[in-house]
C-alpha cells in the first residue's frame, strides 16, 4: 500500500465522527409540513357541529376573499392557548373557518363558551378525513387560503402572540 | 397534607392528547375479504404514522394512525390500488410518509451506496488476491 493511502481509514473515521457530531448538535426538523402548500384546497363537505353555525365545504373558499382555515379540537390543550390569538385575528378583520377533529357538539359548545368564538363556520370531521386530505399532522394547525381557494401558507402548532401580525399580513397579501 | 398530595399524585392519570371519540370504523376491524385485508396490511406496514414518527400505521396506537388505517381499508375495500393510496398520501405529506422510498435526487445515495460499497469490496478483494498470487 502506498504511503498516502494509509491515511484514508483515519480520514474516513474523522468524517464519520463529524457527521455524527453534526447530527447531534443540529437535530433534524421533525415538523411535518403539508405538501399541498401552493396548491388548490382539496374538495370536501363537512356537516355543522354546533347549532347556529354552518358546516364547511370547499365552496366557501373560492369567494375572492382570503381567509384562515383552522384545524382544532376541544380536547387539544394548545388550542386553548391559541384561542386569544384567533380572537385578535378576527378583530383585525380576518375571517376564520374551522375544522373540528373528532369532537362532539357539547364539547365544542363548551370550548367556545370558555375560550371565545372566532369562527364563521365549523365543520365536523369525525374520522380526521379532511385533516388527512389537507396533509395536516396534528392540532392545532392553521392554513392561509387565498381568494381563489389555494393554500398559500401553513402554520403548524398554536399561534403565538408575536405571530399574529405576520398572519394578518399573510392574509392581506393572499389575493 | 403532604401524604395526601403524594397519594393524589400517584393516582393522577397521564394526560393523552387524544379525543374521547371512538376509533374510526375500520381502524381496528379487519376487512371481510382476506385477500383485501392482506393487501391493506401490507400497505399499512409501509406507511409512516405522522404523529409517532418512528412507527408504521399498522404498529401505532395513535388516534391518527387509526384514522389512517381506516382510510387505507376503506379505499382498498372500494377497489383502489395500493400504489394509488400511497401516491395520495405522498401528495399530502411528502415522501416522508412512505417507508418505501422512491428513487429521487435525495434518496439516490440510499440506492447507490450499497452498489458502490460492493464495487469497492470487489476491488479490494481483487487487489489482495493478486498480491497473494505474485508472492
Amino acid at each position: 500500500m502506498t504511503r498516502p493511502l494509509i491515511w484514508v481509514p483515519f480520514l474516513g473515521a474523522i468524517a464519520l465522527f463529524a457527521v455524527i457530531a453534526w447530527g447531534l448538535f443540529r437535530p433534524a426538523d421533525r415538523v411535518i409540513h403539508s405538501a399541498l402548500v401552493g396548491q388548490k384546497l382539496p374538495a370536501f363537505t363537512l356537516p355543522p357541529i354546533v347549532p347556529g353555525k354552518p358546516g364547511l365545504s370547499t365552496a366557501a373558499f373560492a369567494t375572492g376573499k382570503p381567509r384562515l382555515l383552522n384545524v382544532f379540537a376541544s380536547w387539544c390543550i394548545p388550542c386553548i392557548a391559541e384561542a386569544p390569538q384567533l380572537l385578535k385575528l378576527q378583530q383585525a378583520g380576518v375571517e376564520i373557518d374551522a375544522v373540528a377533529i373528532r369532537d362532539t357538539p357539547a364539547a365544542i359548545a363548551d370550548f367556545l363558551a370558555r375560550n371565545g368564538d372566532p369562527y364563521r363556520a365549523i365543520g365536523d370531521d369525525q374520522a380526521s378525513a379532511v385533516q388527512l386530505a389537507l396533509g395536516s399532522a396534528g392540532v392545532p394547525e392553521t392554513f392561509v387560503i387565498d381568494g381563489q381557494g389555494r393554500i398559500v401558507q401553513q402554520h403548524v402548532g398554536d399561534i403565538r402572540e408575536e405571530e399574529v401580525p405576520g398572519l394578518i399580513a399573510a392574509v392581506r397579501n393572499a389575493r | 397534607m403532604k401524604w395526601l398530595a403524594i397519594l393524589l399524585l400517584a393516582l393522577a392519570a397521564p394526560a393523552f392528547a387524544d379525543s374521547n371519540q371512538p376509533p374510526a370504523p375500520l381502524a381496528n376491524v379487519q376487512l371481510k375479504d382476506p385477500a383485501k385485508e392482506a393487501q391493506a396490511q401490507a400497505l399499512m406496514l409501509t406507511l409512516r404514522c405522522v404523529v409517532c414518527q418512528g412507527q408504521s400505521i399498522a404498529d401505532s396506537n395513535a388516534e391518527m394512525a387509526g384514522d389512517m388505517r381506516s382510510l387505507v381499508r376503506t379505499r382498498i375495500a372500494a377497489g383502489e390500488s395500493s400504489q394509488s393510496i400511497r401516491d395520495w398520501l405522498i401528495a399530502r405529506y411528502g415522501d416522508y410518509v412512505s417507508y418505501d422510498p422512491p428513487l429521487s435526487a435525495t434518496t439516490a445515495p440510499l440506492w447507490i451506496a450499497p452498489l458502490a460499497l460492493l464495487a469497492i469490496g470487489a476491488w479490494l478483494a481483487r487487489a489482495s488476491f493478486k498480491r497473494r498470487r505474485s508472492s
